[in-house]
């Protein structure tokens, strides 16, 4: 009630007009009443806890800011164990509130090395390495990525050679370019990693294979002899993390530290060969189906602090006369926000499909039934690309509707684009992810065209071979699209997908025929591909998010989420008109009609604004902005903010006498 | 020795690189001092930039400080004067990590809006740094809407002096540069009360700072207003004032005046004081917004050659990254930008010193069409170009992500280009509202300023063209921007009378229409940079083998903007569905061939390594040694991590065993 009494009269007045239970609809993201009421319960528990209070990390430096992060970590691990939160979800949360929504040192040895040791060590191995790893005696990351190397696993240079007269492997870092570069937690605080390598045995190279190796002195923390360790330098974010570098020269481990479930060395340096190499299928489609629900939380806090800035900044005039209006009613700044409010949503309901079907065969896959995998793994490496992307320029365009105050860092968004921007980098380089998703649409509609049906999110492509013999129908199809209709407008982003991946195809066939290389056709069509890539992803969100729809049982939430489902399909459309009317799925007059029903559905939508971004339920510690404070009071606490900033210490500045009052007297 | 990969594609290159630079400057002259002032600027360890991504923001702020001291003395030494044809590359040279800019923006408001008799006494003195200016306009309620300000200075006629207020919060000066920790004095901006008449928004030279030792004078509060994503190296303040009594001669003269017995004059018009912004807003095209997305280029194109990565042709190597078609379609199309707007900023700039010298003679009839393209451009340019940099740093895949690639800091610095200096929307907004009223005049008849006759010119209803090769005239091109832009500004002027004639009012039509007019506007710009760039090329004929490589790019740029709008352009069926085949098959053709001279094109640019200040993008391609090296200057690796005793150790140690 007290802070009620403080709420900024402007978002009082928000919240009191919305149309629907904000509760209600957070019930909805969280998948049920009871998940809410745990959620909160964890966030309590983080939030009221002393041990993970600390100065505001935008006024500490690099190092301080790894400092805090450690300790929190590792208070982190204890507590967890502590309370006995088990479940990954509840363990994701718990970390979330501990490291307010950003990357921690231990993400690595707790996300990558503890179950990569699950999954493929031996259970000699798991005796040796687990228990310690657990009790945090080791603390391991993973040591993929390559200065030279990324996305492209198979061009990694580091070596693992098996000599047999002492059943060790000896690991190079033959280059500059094979020194592993960017893993979280190598720089300054792990003492393992799981190093990727390629495997030599007798003469020959067999691949990539994972190596523990040991790369600091357990107790001193000091390097071991033949590793040369570091951090790689600041960046743009992740200023908590030791992102770091790995140089190895003839540094001898073990045979035993192969990681062997699968693939084997036998002490004589026979190589035996892993049954399945489409099981890792399954850890990257779990890790990007994590990025696609990141991209829509990441969305979800810069609309969040947007929308609330802009209902409490009042600029300029409307009407002659009139005080100053909330930024808010301007046409154009619900034009920036809206889409964007609409994406978060769309995208929440695409990552849950993708981790509930990850969830549904993951049992299938550990059954050995492989069978959906493959279209999976295409959906997701697109999804994962397409809302990345979507949410990274999302994020910016937040910002920047907040104006010069938005640059601050007081703002929270430049901590939440930093932070979000590399997973357009990381877990598979988005165009590389892009151009899987492709291949897999052309595979699909070359069955197609030879006669086969597909099945699965790619059906449409069937449609495509009954209009090529009655070509009357795609004219006939502009007049059905009904543009106040989220089914029909499905049906007109599945015409765009058809004929974009049609035309990709067929380009590439005519690149084929111009007797080119396969490669170099593929090549030569990829911005094509691309393209279709897009084209299909859009249209499985907004599948999905129509599909949504009928799903919800209370009507008023059922309706503001009708109106930004409208809005996402309506306004993609109007961002991507060329395709609609290049092919004849819309007419001009249509068109004229989505863009006159977009600013519609932007006046339709700002009463509910405020209560829209409420229904996210970010904590303010969690939010960290300024900006974006439930009870609005943004100026004040602007000012409360600067005055604690570094260079505000003394009144006045030591470069005074160093330097200004020299020159002052010499001229 | 130049890493094998660069070295290759400079053998290919199709121009000479050294004329095209010669060209870019303007002449040999240009390029011999522009390299003058670089190799002496760089020669000098006090402006080393080599740490600069390790420092924290008091570090930066205090190097800044001193190179900004420095400076005075190195042009003092090298004979460099501010009227000097050297000038105008120093900045460029110190990549603007030096302090005192807004020093620069307070002679110049004071030059521009003060009485010749304050000029004569300010101007010495701040030349001298005998005071440190700033320029504070920006509060923490108001930006862009200067009426909105809330700061009062109300005239006391009994003391003769202005009593200068913060009258709320919102009222505190927040954001000017320089007035946080330097300035000793500040152009403030506040709304002028005369015997309780509001007389709008004026500016008044504020002393905010004791000369002697620096301390706050009586009734300021001013300090730093926290980190932002960049300018580490600014001061960027608050100010509250609180009854600050300043003498009546403190209120800029040259256009209005208080006289001692309250009575208010004013000469010319109000809308000189937009004159100042005006100005800034070009002047700030060239070092903040272009140069900044010109190395940007620089570093990703260079890098992309070096990067290998995967294989396009089985057996062989793996591929330089550029060789692949996405990556050309990321970059070569901001490259192409980066020669549009360079031009771009050559044909605004002589817009502008024409308006200026009539303005010098009190004629003020260019002021709007100035206003409009001053606005219209900052904002489509600073918006592209910031786009471009980001594109190009994510272009450079993880290792962009690194600060020692030099992207972060080029990105986070561009993009408060699209804020500072006007809000973008609302610039592309006073665009708009120009283009509708020169819409409206020209249509009844009335004479409109030549650069939007077009407007409403008679013109075919659909595009000529027959076959691909078609689209590479700068005739058809130019015409189909044109065509789009007319229509655009049309078709927005028709829909807001529409409403109007319903019934609406008009400020309320206004708004249900500024989507549409911010399109409008920046369809505009978007036409008169490609016209500008094919008639630029035109002129080249003397250089027949920089012509060349310039018409690809004139092309692509004009081509990649209609592949990339293609709905705006085929909407009317100007363009039909199988001419915009031919458009994307003519722009997908041009990559390959401007592939072959894109390291050229960017060596033209001739950004020295220190400037680049980027492993990534230095002139051997020597990318990842480079790497390896500045890594290990990081401070994380010149210590034992302290973390490590605090935190590490106990936790490796055993305190978990209760677990």
């Amino acid at each position: 009630a007290a802070a009620m009494a403080v709420m900024n009269a402007d978002l009082r007045r928000e919240r009191a007009a919305a149309t629907f239970q904000t509760e209600l609809l957070t019930h909805i993201l969280d998948g049920g009443a009871e998940r809410t009421r745990r959620r909160k319960e964890i966030e309590a528990l983080v939030l009221n806890d002393p041990d993970f209070q600390h100065e505001d990390l935008n006024f500490l430096s690099r190092s301080e800011r790894y400092e805090q992060a450690i300790r929190k970590s590792s208070l982190m691990v204890m507590k967890l164990r502590e309370y006995g939160i088990a479940d990954p979800e509840e363990i994701y949360w718990f970390k979330s509130f501990v490291h307010r929504g950003r990357p921690e040192p231990l993400d690595l040895h707790l996300g990558m090395f503890l179950p990569t040791l699950l999954t493929q060590a031996t259970p000699e191995q798991q005796d040796r390495f687990f228990m310690p790893a657990w009790n945090l005696d080791i603390i391991g990351t993973y040591a993929q990525t390559e200065m030279g190397h990324g996305t492209h696993l198979r061009g990694l240079e580091t070596t693992a050679t098996y000599d047999p007269a002492t059943q060790e492997f000896i690991l190079n870092s033959p280059t500059v370019t094979s020194i592993k570069w960017w893993p979280g937690g190598l720089g300054k605080t792990s003492n393992h990693a799981i190093v990727l390598a390629q495997l030599y045995t007798q003469g020959q190279c067999k691949g990539l294979h994972a190596f523990i190796v040991p790369i600091r002195q357990l107790g001193t923390h000091k390097p071991l002899p033949g590793i040369t360790v570091g951090d790689i330098g600041p960046k743009f974010g992740f200023d908590e993390i030791d992102n770091g570098y790995l140089k190895m020269d003839n540094y001898r481990i073990p045979r035993e530290n192969m990681l062997m479930k699968y693939a084997q060395v036998e002490p004589d340096g026979t190589y035996v060969k892993p049954v399945s190499d489409k099981l890792t299928y399954g850890t990257m489609v779990f890790i990007r189906s994590l990025i696609v629900g990141d991209s829509a939380r990441s969305l979800s806090r810069a609309c969040t602090i947007a929308i609330r800035y802009s209902a409490v900044r009042h600029q300029s005039e409307l009407k002659p006369g009139e005080p100053e209006p909330q930024i808010l009613d301007y046409q154009t700044q619900q034009y920036k926000l809206f889409p964007l409010l609409a994406t978060a949503y769309a995208f929440h309901f695409v990552g849950d499909y993708i981790k509930n079907t990850y969830h549904r065969i993951s049992g299938d896959i550990s059954d050995g039934d492989l069978s959906e995998l493959p279209e999976l793994h295409a959906l997701t490496a697109g999804l994962k690309a397409f809302t990345s992307w979507t949410a990274n320029a999302g994020i910016e365009e937040c910002r920047m509707a907040c104006g010069g105050h938005g640059y601050s860092r007081c703002s929270g968004i430049p901590d939440i684009y930093v932070t979000f921007t590399p997973s357009c980098t990381y877990e598979g380089e988005n165009t590389v992810m892009m151009l899987q998703t492709a291949r897999f649409l052309v595979k699909s509609y070359r069955q197609v065209s030879s006669g086969q049906q597909v099945t699965g999110m790619v059906s449409y492509l069937n449609d495509l071979s009954r209009q090529r013999i009655q070509p009357q129908r795609v004219a006939a199809r502009t007049v059905t699209v009904r543009i106040t209709d989220p089914a029909s407008l499905v049906e007109a982003y599945k015409a765009r997908a058809a004929r974009l991946v049609e035309a990709a195809a067929k380009n590439l066939q005519a690149e084929l025929n111009h007797r080119k290389s396969k490669e170099e056709a593929w090549n030569r069509t990829s911005v094509d591909l691309v393209r279709a890539s897009e084209a299909h992803c859009h249209y499985v969100v907004v599948k999905l998010f129509t599909a949504k729809l009928s799903e919800i049982s209370n009507a008023a939430v059922r309706a503001v989420l009708t109106e930004l489902c409208l809005l996402y399909a309506l306004y993609g459309i109007s961002k991507n008109t060329g395709d609609f009317l290049q092919v004849g799925i819309l007419t001009d007059a249509q068109i004229t009609q989505v863009n006159q029903h977009v600013k519609e559905l932007l006046a339709i939508i700002r009463p509910n604004a405020v209560a829209l971004v409420d229904s996210f339920d970010f904590h303010d510690v969690h939010l960290g902005s300024v900006l974006g404070r439930y009870d609005g009071n943004v100026y004040e606490n602007m000012f409360e903010w600067a005055k604690k900033s570094p260079l505000n210490k003394t009144e006045v500045h030591q470069s005074f006498h160093k330097h200004l009052k020299p020159i002052q007297s010499k001229l | 020795s130049v890493n094998p990969d660069l070295a290759s594609e400079r053998q290919a290159a199709s121009f000479s690189v050294e004329k095209l630079t010669v060209w870019l400057d303007g002449g040999v002259e240009n390029t011999r001092t522009r390299r003058a002032v670089v190799e002496a600027i760089e020669c000098d360890p006090e402006f080393s930039r080599e740490d600069q991504y390790f420092q924290s923001q008091n570090e930066r702020y205090e190097a800044a400080v001193r190179k900004a001291v420095h400076l005075q003395k190195k042009m003092h030494e090298m004979g460099w004067t501010e009227d000097g044809p050297e000038y105008k590359y120093i900045y460029r040279a110190l990549a603007g990590d030096v302090a005192f800019l807004l020093h620069r923006i307070f002679m110049r408001s004071i030059s521009m809006l003060g009485s010749d008799k304050q000029i004569a006494k300010w101007i010495p003195l701040a030349s001298q740094y005998k005071l440190i200016g700033s320029y504070a306009q920006t509060e923490l309620g108001h930006g862009t809407y200067l009426q909105g300000l809330e700061t009062t200075a109300v005239f006391d006629s009994t003391t003769q002096e202005f009593i200068l207020n913060t009258p709320k919060i919102s009222a505190m000066k927040w954001w000017p540069g320089d007035m946080g920790r330097s300035a000793t004095h500040t152009v403030a901006f506040a709304q002028l009360y005369v015997q309780g008449k509001c007389y709008g928004v004026h500016p008044f030279i504020v002393q905010i700072r004791s000369l002697r030792d620096h301390s706050l004078c009586p009734g300021i509060t001013a300090g730093d207003i926290g980190p932002k994503m960049n300018f580490e190296h600014v001061d960027n303040g608050f100010l509250l004032l609180q009854s600050v009594r300043i003498p009546r001669e403190n209120m800029l003269s040259r256009f209005c005046e208080v006289q001692p017995d309250g009575t208010y004059v004013r000469w010319g018009s109000q809308k000189i004081y937009y004159f100042t912004m005006t100005s800034v807003r070009i002047s700030l095209l060239s070092d903040e917004v272009i140069v900044p997305m010109m190395k940007a280029c620089t570093i990703a194109i260079r890098y992309s050659v070096v990067r290998r990565q995967s294989k396009l042709k089985p057996g062989e190597q793996e591929a330089k990254i550029l060789d692949y078609q996405t990556q050309q379609e990321k970059l070569l199309p901001q490259l192409a930008a980066a020669y549009a707007f360079y031009f771009i900023n050559d044909y605004l700039q002589e817009l502008f010193d024409n308006g200026y010298r009539e303005i010098q003679k009190k004629n003020f009839d260019m002021l709007p069409e100035l206003h409009a393209f001053s606005s219209g451009f900052k904002a489509v340019v600073s918006q592209h170009c910031t786009s471009a940099v980001e594109i190009c740093l994510r272009a450079c895949g993880g290792h962009g992500y690194s600060s020692l690639s030099g992207l972060p800091a080029l990105y986070t610095k561009i993009l408060a280009s699209c804020i500072y200096e006007g809000e973008n929307t609302i610039l592309l907004l006073q665009t708009a509202r120009f283009l509708i009223k020169c819409f409206m005049e020209a249509s009844a008849g009335q004479p409109v300023p030549p650069s939007v006759t077009y407007l409403v010119a008679v013109k075919p209803m659909r595009c000529p063209a027959k076959n691909k090769l078609d689209f590479l005239s700068p005739a058809i091109y130019t015409e189909a921007y044109q065509h789009m832009a007319a229509r655009l500004v049309s078709s927005t002027a028709a829909k807001l009378q529409d409403l109007i004639q319903s019934g609406v009012k008009k400020h309320d039509a206004w708004n249900q229409c500024t989507v549409q007019l911010a399109q409008a506007a920046k369809a505009h710009c978007h036409y008169i940079t490609v016209k500008n760039f094919a008639e630029t090329v035109e002129k080249l004929q003397a250089q027949a083998g920089i012509q060349k490589i310039m018409k690809h790019l004139s092309d692509l740029f004009a081509l990649h903007g209609i592949f990339s709008n293609a709905g705006a352009f085929l909407h009317d069926g100007y363009l039909s569905g199988a001419q915009m085949d031919m458009v994307t098959a003519s722009y997908l053709d041009l990559l390959p061939l401007i592939r072959k001279d894109a390291v050229p094109l960017v060596d033209a640019f001739d950004f020295t390594d220190k400037s680049l200040n980027s492993a990534l993008g230095s002139y051997d391609g020597h990318v990842y040694q480079r790497l390896y090296e500045w890594a290990q200057k990081s401070p994380t690796n010149k210590q034992m991590s302290p973390a490590y005793e605090k935190y590490l150790k106990p936790l490796l140690h055993n305190k978990l065993s209760k677990l």
